[in-house]
């Protein structure tokens, strides 16, 4: 992020100031949000503070590690705050722990501008309200897949063969490159592409693991040649070092996260040459399947369950105002925004064309997140080539069981 | 230091010599290298297309128009408020020292006066109070901090962060009223005094240079803490570790990394102020004191 | 001094400590020996912004009543302990039968989670800690050396490595190290092997960590060392030169007798700050190739779902380790304090 994007949504906040009040509608009630810390969440929650005043209080807390602190908020009772901003793999642990309400009321009282698809419903209550869309998808560059003599490549064997090709033709040593640290990132990898492969994590109903089977193993081995094209480093890729890597021009092909466009895309960091000739495109398919091997995020907000009710009115009023056309439209280009009145910019091309082509969101299960877990601390040996993928698969299975033994989900 | 004993051969002189020059630039040179980055662009600083990027500032050259350039400090100073961050870290860390060191004398005399096996005993407990990994105490805080509407305050932070370092500052405080002669306050009781006048008027005059050493360790375990501060302060009150931790950004959003390093510059500067300042007193009050253990 | 006067002087610090250490071990221990309650599993069809799907749901109100009879969650006594994730016996002796040598037995093990974090562990401890002692005891003999006006300088830049947060220290490290960084290219250079990458094998991150450990550590053993040599009894040394004693045996005799209470008091403090070592493998993003007791404690905790009771088995079973370790250096101790108490 740019030091004027950030000076300019700041700037913008104050001089919605003045409009936004009247519109909030909020007679008295303290709103206290929680939330990740990045620029499009700083808009909505400075969004949200428009609210406050003549007995209304709005204060935010925004930390990159609040999911930490969620549960044990929201679980004290009166709650620490009234409303949380979150995703499709944050939200799990506060709903099985009851901790957000059904919004059906509110959003019948004063969501007449919300739109079906930004509301988050499960088992036909809506728990969440989603802002903005996310998933990792393909930049290429244009100019050495050219060189290569390739196509933008639609299907992983394409990535690969234009890896190759690329490496042949002398033009790079290391083409690709994705987020394979081991942890969350590496977990991420192997969601996208065993979803890509048609897979299922779980056995149907059940809690029981289910990918030690053919399209996990096909998984494993797709990961495993994307790698050999990386550099050897990869465990220890995340997003910064593939964007730092980007940007320096050593890779042509890269697997990231559509959030990371905008940055891609400015001047800063990076060449002329490398910038006009990035192309952000759909995340490939993989296997001869027909989706996109990629998984679909949402941010959102969510209400608490321990406030009373002025103050879950109070709180879902103001980020109702902090998602407002007005916040988006001051700061377009933060995100790729769920919400009527933004106007989709070169740096989301990529997330729309992954969603276009039927990605998968990412699956909103309660024990998803064990499973994850495992599979990033698991697979890391079969890649380095010390284990089969089988073993590795097992292993991962195992790492699940005791861990859904231990949270109940397993018996 | 004329003595013969330290007289020794050119030989012995030039080894050593040369073997304290290469340390002190193995010590030195990152902190140097990220002083001289922190005034470049982040494309210099981390230097992926050529590492001498970051010696001549190609890049800042290309989008700054000068080889140096200040937005780093300017952003992470001015923009993001790190100046916020310092005040709070300034505050957490007067506390913990003074309330730290003001429990840990008086529980460390005590321990080192008493001749009972329970004084051993409390002080091994201490220890392997010590080997406890903060993650998972900061976590079991929560909760109950939350419910009692402690949590994001810097008092309860200065608390917890005193709990914690009360292990090492009573250890070492122990051993360094073991070095003072028990006659000292002994005498003074048999003059009338009580134990604890014994302490103020025998014992307070003469256990600075240990106090001064504790207090060191305690400030650099406050000042540099990041599992108790980033877990239990909100946003308003965070401290400097924490607060350049966020400028790092996360997996799905990028953060701003000059800002980051252009305020871990920053976070070091007052500690070579102190450092300069107090190397003498940590040194004579390690004397008094740890040596005989 | 009277057990009364005793107990005023120590209730302060003895109040804080059972407030913020003791009570919350107690509630590690005690929840370290449950598990939660089972959940109850419900399809539900959940709908957002990517269309809707059939998924798995907790039902809330069946697994809440469940809650409010027991909040502990279900007694499973030492089962968490027992299991994959942590001491592992049923795979330890299923390996132990299947395996006919030796070596494919270690490897089994080292293919669970905790032993492989123990395996670094232990190797980190017992590689650093005495690494620490001896480069901290030559940078102290050095600039014991030099001349006075230079001390102050070199006493301060020795410091530097030691007053930098950790988290924040290894990853400017991780940055000089890459491949295209200043390290990373002058070691290229060096061994004259231009694909030399310090993340990518995992001998080579072990010993990355293992030296930025002691770069870190060895300032706190120098200052100790340094504040030992200045009590150092000049007449004991003078005695030696008389009786003809090189400069190597003046140390070997003299000096390191004088310093060995302080090499106890360091190495208490680093056996124990080793076997917690968590920071650099975060900083160094080393986690593919080297795990530590506090990191699986840390990916417990910072995982999608928290896992505490998993986290806090692994808390105790540190906690003992490291009482395991200091138990030579306790008993020492404790000689020495009966010693002065008769």
């Amino acid at each position: 992020m740019s030091i004027t994007k950030l000076s300019m949504i700041s700037a913008t906040a104050v001089f919605m100031g003045t409009t936004a009040y009247a519109g909030c509608g909020i007679s008295s009630g303290n709103v206290s949000i929680l939330g990740n810390e990045f620029a499009a969440i700083q808009a909505v929650a400075e969004g949200a503070k428009q609210c406050a005043g003549d007995g209304v209080t709005v204060e935010s807390n925004l930390n990159k590690d609040y999911r930490e602190l969620q549960v044990a908020a929201l679980t004290a009772n009166p709650a620490q705050y009234t409303a949380v901003t979150t995703t499709n793999a944050a939200i799990v642990p506060l709903l099985g722990d009851d901790l957000i309400r059904p919004l059906d009321d509110l959003i019948a009282k004063h969501g007449q501008n919300l739109s079906k698809n930004q509301m988050i419903t499960v088992d036909g209550k809506v728990m969440a309200v989603a802002f903005m869309a996310n998933a990792q998808h393909l930049f290429v560059r244009k100019d050495v897949l050219e060189a290569a003599g390739v196509d933008v490549p639609t299907t992983y064997e394409e990535v690969i063969a234009a890896g190759k090709a690329i490496k042949d033709a002398g033009l790079m040593e290391h083409p690709f490159a994705t987020t394979s640290k081991t942890g969350w990132n590496l977990g991420e990898e192997f969601v996208n592409m065993y979803l890509g492969f048609g897979g299922e994590f779980f056995k149907p109903g059940t809690a029981e693991p289910n990918i030690n089977n053919e399209a996990g193993i096909a998984a494993l081995n797709t990961l495993k040649s994307l790698t050999e094209l990386s550099n050897p480093d990869y465990l220890t890729f995340d997003s910064n070092a593939v964007q730092a890597s980007w940007e320096a021009g050593e890779i042509a092909m890269a697997h990231l996260w559509g959030s990371r466009g905008t940055g891609l895309l400015d001047n800063e960091g990076s060449t002329e040459e490398i910038v006009s000739n990035t192309l952000l495109v759909s995340s490939p398919t993989v296997g001869g399947g027909d989706i996109p091997a990629s998984t679909l995020w949402w941010d959102g907000f969510a209400i608490a369950s321990n406030i009373s009710d002025e103050d879950a009115e109070a709180s879902f009023l103001a980020m109702l105002n902090g998602i407002s056309p007005a916040v988006v439209k001051a700061n377009n280009d933060a995100a790729v925004w769920l919400v009527e009145g933004y106007e989709p910019s070169p740096a989301s091309a990529g997330v729309f064309a992954t969603a276009a082509g039927k990605t998968k969101p990412y699956p909103m299960i309660p024990f998803m997140g064990l499973m994850h877990t495992a599979l990033g601390a698991e697979l890391t040996e079969f890649l380095q080539g010390s284990e089969s993928a089988e073993q590795a698969l097992a292993d991962t299975e195992a790492a699940y069981i005791s861990a859904a033994k231990e949270k109940g989900f397993l018996n | 230091m004329s003595s013969p004993a330290n007289r020794s051969s050119r030989s012995v002189v030039l080894i050593s010599s040369a073997f304290v020059l290469v340390w002190v630039v193995i010590a030195s040179f990152p902190f140097i290298w990220t002083l001289w980055g922190s005034f470049k662009v982040q494309a210099d600083f981390f230097s992926k297309a050529d590492w001498r990027y970051a010696l001549w500032g190609t890049r800042t050259l290309i989008e700054t128009g000068g080889t140096f350039t200040g937005a780093g400090y300017e952003g992470a100073w001015i923009q993001e408020e790190f100046w916020r961050a310092a005040i709070n870290t300034m505050i957490v860390v007067f506390f913990t020292v003074v309330i730290s060191l003001t429990l840990g004398t008086l529980g460390g005399y005590a321990l080192a006066r008493s001749g009972h096996k329970y004084a051993f005993w409390l002080l091994m407990i201490a220890l392997i109070f010590r080997a406890m990994p903060h993650i998972t105490l900061v976590s079991g805080y929560l909760l109950p901090f939350f419910e009692w509407n402690l949590w994001g305050h810097l008092p309860t932070s200065i608390i917890v962060l005193v709990a914690i370092n009360q292990p090492f500052t009573l250890w070492m405080l122990h051993s360094f009223f073991l070095n003072i002669p028990k006659d000292l306050d002994e005498s003074a009781k048999v003059d009338g005094c009580t134990q604890f006048q014994a302490f103020r008027h025998v014992i307070i005059p003469v256990m600075w240079p240990g106090v001064i050493t504790t207090g060191l360790f305690s400030f650099l375990l406050a000042y540099n803490d990041f599992a108790v501060t980033s877990m239990l302060l909100s946003e308003e009150n965070r401290t400097m570790v924490p607060a350049i931790a966020g400028f790092l950004g996360s997996t799905l959003e990028e953060g701003n990394v000059m800002f980051a390093v252009a305020a871990v510059v920053s976070a070091t500067a007052p500690l070579f102020v102190l450092v300069m300042f107090f190397q003498r007193q940590i040194v004579s009050g390690l004397t008094a004191g740890a040596v005989k253990g | 001094m009277r057990h009364k006067t005793f107990f005023w002087f120590i209730l302060p610090s003895l109040a804080a400590m059972i407030l913020f250490i003791a009570l919350p071990l107690v509630s590690v221990v005690v929840q370290s020996l449950h598990i939660e309650h089972e959940q109850v599993i419900v399809t539900t069809e959940n709908c957002g912004p990517f269309g809707c799907t059939e998924e798995s749901s907790v039902d809330t109100e069946a697994t809440a009543q469940l809650r409010a009879e027991q909040p502990l969650g279900r007694f499973a006594g030492l089962s968490t302990y027992f299991d994959r994730g942590h001491l592992a016996t049923a795979e330890v002796a299923e390996a132990w039968r299947t395996q006919d040598s030796f070596g494919g037995f270690l490897s089994e093990l080292y293919n669970l989670p905790f032993y492989k974090a123990l395996a670094f562990t232990l190797t980190y401890t017992f590689l650093v800690t005495p690494l620490v002692i001896v480069l901290g005891l030559l940078i102290a003999l050095g600039v014991n050396r030099l001349k006075p006006v230079l001390k102050g300088p070199t006493i301060f830049v020795s410091l530097l490595p030691m007053i930098i947060t950790p988290l924040i220290g290894s990853l400017i490290l991780f940055w000089m190290i890459d491949a295209q960084g200043v390290i990373g290219k002058t070691l290229q250079w060096l061994f004259d092997d231009p694909e030399l990458s310090l993340k990518a094998s995992p001998t080579l991150t072990w010993i990355t960590l293992m030296i930025y450990g002691v770069w870190s550590s060895a300032p706190f053993a120098f200052v100790v060392f340094y504040a030992g040599l200045q009590t150092v009894n000049t007449d004991s040394l003078e005695a030696a030169m008389i009786d003809g004693a090189t400069r190597w045996q003046q140390i070997r005799y003299v000096v390191i007798p004088h310093l060995m209470p302080l090499v106890v008091f360091i190495s208490l403090i680093q056996l124990m700050d080793n076997f917690r070592v968590f920071e650099p493998i975060v900083g160094f993003s080393a986690q593919a190739n080297a795990t530590s007791l506090s990191y699986i404690i840390f990916a417990d905790m910072r995982s999608d779902i928290t896992r505490f009771n998993s986290a806090a088995a692994t808390s105790v079973l540190t906690v003992i380790g490291v009482a395991i370790l200091l138990a030579p250096v306790l008993l020492r101790t404790w000689r020495d304090f009966k010693g002065k108490a008769a």
